[in-house]
């Protein structure tokens, strides 16, 4: 009952981290119709600039937050040197998706390059910033319980910027009708590199929240999570903001309840698995529509 | 207030305008006529920034806007009802009208541009809570000219505004335009039912396939005799359909 317990609370925590990379794919989505497979090198170029940045004694929170702006910045100018001017020749989707895999290459091989980071693994400072809390023999973490609470705040702040603010009605306007958004006097460029930001951003986050938890990065740290937060995603209904939540959550749960009893091998591949149930079962999705398509 | 010199636009290998002039001045009421295809809508595009001018320049207010971003000529005071009402199907018909004020930072006059557009249509009242994308084709219709009108443009392109409408309705559309007009606002209006647009507007351009065919004053266009055979049903019946 308690490991149960246990394994659950890890879940529901990873999977709040997810959420934050997942929000990335499904809001980028949303806008241009394109899975951004980038996202995941970003997740890990942030990280990488909070170790950085922390190796250069500005201490953590300042790392973080220079490691958000840096990782925003980013992810949009990968959108604007190899994603734009695709939009622009019209070039075909499949061009575009490549590029995005390209794209994460790049990123991830230069951050292994030996005069940069390094291909091997680094020490991250830890997030356990207080004492664990302790509920008979389950131990939280407090690196747990921050990646919980930040996730949370965070994603309520995105959900009232999307619902209840100017550039969120614009980014819903080009999300439903590219065209009309035009119409209307919306700067949809600035709208789709905003989407970029906010996505890289969340991110770089993520990264802080999870190295922090593990303590522990690498280069292609971004790979398998950018990934399983892809599929958390789908399984949510791409597109939708709470879709990536329930989606993350999901993915968190299963596979930590995977780990604990069924071994730890099993743990990577349950987000794949439940992708693929979702697929067959309701390939929209948790609450996924159809007609999400452009109009 | 607007004048357009020579303008081509091609998409890929078709010519859809092969090099146009046209003038609307302050006040007026200029009506673009034509068979399907003979690049109307395209004009428009162009006019808005959706596609891109080959050729040729579009001077709006005496800035040449041929190739200005559509968010730049939107905030220069033009606005577009478009062809197929392209409204936001998932959002209310409130936030549609919010979109189409999206250009304004002047709280009040959005506030009395929402009262003007509910006044206007009582039915986009009515339904205000209700997405867009699950109203009638013609309450869409009135959704694509009220949220054209919320942001106060000096002027308004019209595409085909009265199609999908009741006979009644669109008596009543002419009307509103005629009022619109009186109020201030400069109108370029696309119509298939050249007829009742020729009726209303000061001046008519009449295009051919991506061609001037002829222009003039729009009284005298209606009893042109080449005008009346080609678009006014003078040798039968002629489609309305888009
Ligand atoms: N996006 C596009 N791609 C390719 N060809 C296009 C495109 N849009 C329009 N055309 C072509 O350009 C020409 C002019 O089209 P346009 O829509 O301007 O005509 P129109 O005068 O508005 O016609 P209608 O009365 O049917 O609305 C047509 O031959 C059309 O097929
Ligand atoms: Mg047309």
């Amino acid at each position: 009952m308690q490991t149960l317990l246990g394994a659950i609370i890890n879940g529901l925590a990873l999977g709040m981290a997810y959420a934050l990379i997942a929000v990335g794919y499904s809001m980028v989505f949303g806008v241009l119709r394109l899975i951004n497979f980038s996202h995941g090198s970003v997740y890990a170029f942030g990280a990488y600039m909070v170790y950085f940045f922390v190796s250069l004694k500005v201490g953590l929170f300042p790392a973080i937050l220079i490691a958000i702006v840096l990782s925003g910045l980013l992810a949009l100018t990968i959108d604007k040197v190899a994603l734009e001017p695709l939009r622009r020749k019209k070039s075909i989707p499949i061009a575009t998706l490549i590029t995005t895999i390209g794209m994460s290459f790049i990123i991830q091989n230069t951050l292994s390059i030996d005069y940069i980071f390094g291909s091997e693994k680094h020490g991250f400072p830890s997030l356990n910033l207080f004492a664990p809390i302790v509920i008979g023999n389950i131990t939280i973490q407090s690196s747990q319980i921050i990646m919980l609470v930040v996730a949370v705040v965070l994603l309520l702040i995105l959900t009232f910027v999307v619902q209840k603010t100017k550039i969120g009605l614009a980014m819903r306007a080009v999300q439903q009708n590219t065209k009309a958004a035009h119409m209307v006097g919306v700067n949809v460029n600035f709208v789709i590199s905003f989407t970029f930001f906010i996505g890289g951003a969340c991110a770089a986050i993520a990264g802080a929240l999870i190295a922090g938890y593990y303590g522990i990065i690498s280069p292609s740290m971004g790979s398998t999570i950018g990934l399983k937060a892809f599929s958390a995603a789908v399984v949510g209904g791409i597109g939708m903001l709470h879709g990536a939540v329930v989606g993350g959550l999901v993915v968190g749960v299963a596979e930590c309840l995977a780990a604990q009893y069924l071994g730890s091998n099993v743990r990577d591949p349950m987000a794949f698995v439940i992708l693929i149930l979702i697929l067959i079962i309701k390939p929209t999705g948790f609450f996924g529509k159809k007609g999400i398509t452009k109009v | 207030m607007l004048k357009i010199d020579n303008l081509v636009v091609s998409y890929g290998p078709i010519n859809a305008l092969k090099g146009i002039s046209l003038e609307v001045k302050q006040g007026e009421i200029v009506t673009l006529i034509g068979s399907n295809g003979a690049g109307k809508s395209t004009t428009l595009s162009a006019i808005t920034g959706l596609v891109r001018a080959q050729s040729g320049s579009i001077r709006f207010l005496g800035e040449d806007i041929t190739h200005a971003a559509p968010h730049r000529i939107i905030s220069r005071g033009i606005s577009i009802s478009p062809e197929g009402r392209e409204v936001f199907p998932a959002l209310t018909v409130h936030e549609n009208l919010r979109l189409g004020a999206y250009t304004r930072k002047d709280k009040a006059g959005i506030e009395q541009a929402y009262d003007r557009v509910y006044d206007l249509f009582p039915r986009l009242k009515e339904r205000m809570g209700q997405i867009a994308g699950t109203l009638s084709g013609g309450e869409q219709q009135m959704l694509a000219i009220g949220r054209a009108l919320m942001s106060a443009p000096r002027l308004l392109l019209l595409d085909e505004p009265s199609m999908g409408l009741a006979p009644n309705l669109v008596l009543m559309i002419f009307e509103l335009i005629e009022s619109i007009n009186k109020q201030g606002t400069t109108i370029l209006l696309i119509e298939q039912n050249a007829n009742m647009a020729l009726s209303v507007a000061d001046r008519a351009f009449v295009l051919e396939t991506g061609k001037i065919a002829f222009s003039g004053d729009a009284r005298t266009l209606l009893q042109d005799d080449r005008v009346r055979s080609a678009y006014l049903g003078g040798k039968g019946a002629q489609s309305r359909r888009g």
